[in-house]
């Protein structure tokens, strides 16, 4: 049923000055990196991706970055407040490839985090490329480091890493190692240039897009992207690289709630 | 046109059907309000099968409806505050002109007066082949959807005032929140009316959350849609059938063959599907009209037409 499930916050964690984890006790079945949550707060309801998907502890996690009103609310809550839940919904990341480059920008990094971690454990090798403006919001490389994978930083204004955008980092990573698989997820115009490269390459690549939500349950059109009307909150929001030929909003536009096309 | 001359061959089985002079392949359009807010996902809806479609209803102006949640499932279906969210008739008129021309498109429209509906239906009918009056939804603001559609006087005044503004066919789609819906369709009729599209969503209905204490939805009720209203809307439709000569359109949980063959035989001449693609995906138009002509192969029926109002035999 497409209920929102009331549950308590387990944890909190803070990852950086604007991003924190919410963790809970969740029965996991569909649920795998790359697939949201609707995520209501008794006020307001928005889709969150999954950062963490622990099969072995029956945990899930979402990660927040605190942007605006809802994610202001989120914020100031604590362990042992309740929040309502409803998913897993929509396609997550496919787990293949032997040697993979998984590409994170800004709060992009949360299911990047959580696929690194499940892909790592079914025996697949992933480098991340990890992007962020600065050194303090770089997110998740502790939990990257030890999950085997190689994490190559980016900053904005160099103060971790590479200096420059993580499509520069993503480049230089393919231009070096053979790479059978790149997942990406972050700001759109990142996804759009990397979706080019890749395109250019020839490696199969998933990308996980964003859209304004309401019911997330692939009725009310809202999520739908130009040409072929795909929804989203249930075709994607991982989609693959030849079905992004076909999404002609993809690193253009996207419709606000009232389904105006705004560009990127 | 080539199938209605079929319809004359022995044994032929057809499911198309003509609706105010709109032909369409099968007798199942995509209801309003489900997906249908923007030309990609009409043109999907079609693609998957559908006999028309119906846009998601749109305004004058731009709104960005009520906050989240606005959908919750409930046994037998779902309610919904959306809150008639769309971008506004000058910005909606662009996804109207990229509709397919292959499959038949209905708008469906929302104001508050007969000039706000005049003035929308005037503006669109170029792009489509028929407008379709919201006056029926249950959780509009500002006297727009079933404040309308509970009023016979309103409804007839606005009716009569888009049936002057446009050329293509107007369909009124009516809310069973009424004492008496024949009342309503009998009013709509003789105001001008070309078909009426029965029912919209039942109620509203609310959902608490217990563990809480709270309404789910963010405007805390909504129109419950799905299997659970379709007992209701085939009573509908079957006791406005004896008291109008237009069509009826029957809408209202329909999820497989057999429930399009209730609203037929109730009385309706063709039928829209929405809730139930949460359960069935888009291939519910295919599947559906495999269905049905099957049924009707088997029992002998070589049209449609043929069935409709057989519960009043």
């Amino acid at each position: 049923m497409h209920v929102p499930k009331i549950v308590e916050i387990k944890e909190v964690l803070e990852e950086s000055k604007t991003v924190k984890t919410f963790i809970f006790d969740w029965d996991i079945e569909e649920e795998i990196p790359g697939k949201f949550m609707m995520v209501w707060n008794f006020n307001d309801e928005k889709p969150m991706s999954l950062s963490i998907v622990d099969p072995v502890n029956n945990e899930i996690g979402i990660s927040i970055r605190n942007v605006g009103v809802f994610t202001e609310q989120v914020h100031k809550l604590q362990k042992g407040d309740q929040l309502g839940l409803r998913g897993p919904y929509g396609r997550g990341f496919h787990m293949g490839g032997s040697k993979i480059l998984a590409v994170g920008g800004g709060i992009g990094m949360a299911p990047i985090v959580a696929f690194s971690e499940y892909a790592s454990k079914l025996g697949l090798k992933v480098d991340v490329v990890s992007a962020a403006s600065t050194m303090n919001e770089l997110l998740f490389s502790e939990r990257i480091l030890q999950s085997g994978s190689m994490l190559l930083t980016c900053t904005d204004d160099g103060t971790h890493g590479f200096c420059g955008f993580g499509t520069d980092l993503a480049e230089k990573a393919l231009s070096e190692t053979n790479y059978d698989m790149v997942v990406a997820c972050g700001p759109e115009i990142m996804m759009k240039k990397l979706f080019e490269t890749v395109e250019d390459l020839r490696i199969p690549a998933q990308f996980s897009l964003e859209r304004y939500m309401k019911c997330g349950m692939g009725l009310c059109g809202q999520c739908c992207v130009d040409d072929l009307g795909w929804r989203v909150c249930v075709e994607g929001p991982v989609f693959w690289s030849d079905e992004l030929r076909s999404i002609s909003e993809f690193g253009n536009y996207r419709r606000d709630a009232a389904g105006i096309k705004n560009k990127l | 046109m080539y199938f209605q001359d079929l319809n004359f061959v022995q044994g032929v089985t057809v499911v198309e059907v003509e609706l105010c002079g709109i032909k369409m392949r099968n007798p199942t359009m995509l209801a309003a309000g489900i997906l249908g807010s923007t030309a990609a996902s009409l043109n999907w809806a079609g693609r998957s099968g559908a006999g028309a479609v119906v846009t998601k209803s749109f305004g004058l102006e731009s709104n960005k409806g009520y906050s989240n949640p606005t959908t919750v499932e409930v046994t037998g279906g779902i309610i919904n505050a959306i809150g008639l969210s769309n971008p506004g008739v000058q910005n909606f008129k662009f996804e109207l002109e990229k509709i397919d021309k292959s499959v038949p498109a209905v708008a469906s429209i929302y104001g508050a007066n007969e000039y706000e509906f005049s003035e929308i239906a005037s503006t669109v009918q170029r792009s489509v082949d028929a407008v379709e009056l919201n006056v029926s939804c249950p959780h509009a603001m500002g006297g727009c959807g079933a404040a309308i559609g509970q009023d016979p006087k309103l409804t007839a005044s606005i009716v009569s005032a888009v049936k002057k503004s446009v050329k293509i066919p107007v369909f009124v789609k009516l809310t069973p929140n009424v004492t008496d819906i024949v009342e309503i369709a009998t009013a709509a009729e003789d105001a001008g009316a070309d078909a009426l599209t029965m029912i919209n969503s039942l109620g509203p209905g609310m959902k608490i959350d217990i563990k809480t204490g709270k309404p789910i939805l963010k405007n805390r009720f909504g129109g419950l849609s799905g299997p659970a209203i379709k007992p209701v809307a085939i009573r509908c439709v079957y006791d406005v059938f004896d008291s109008v000569k237009i069509p009826i359109i029957g809408v209202g949980g329909i999820r497989d063959h057999n429930d399009l063959l209730e609203f037929i035989y109730a009385g309706a001449s063709c039928v829209q599907i929405g809730t139930s693609i949460m359960y069935e995906g888009m291939e519910i138009f295919g599947k559906i009209n495999n269905g049905l002509e099957r049924f009707m192969q088997e029992m002998g029926y070589s049209t449609v037409a043929e069935m409709v109002g057989i519960a009043h035999n």
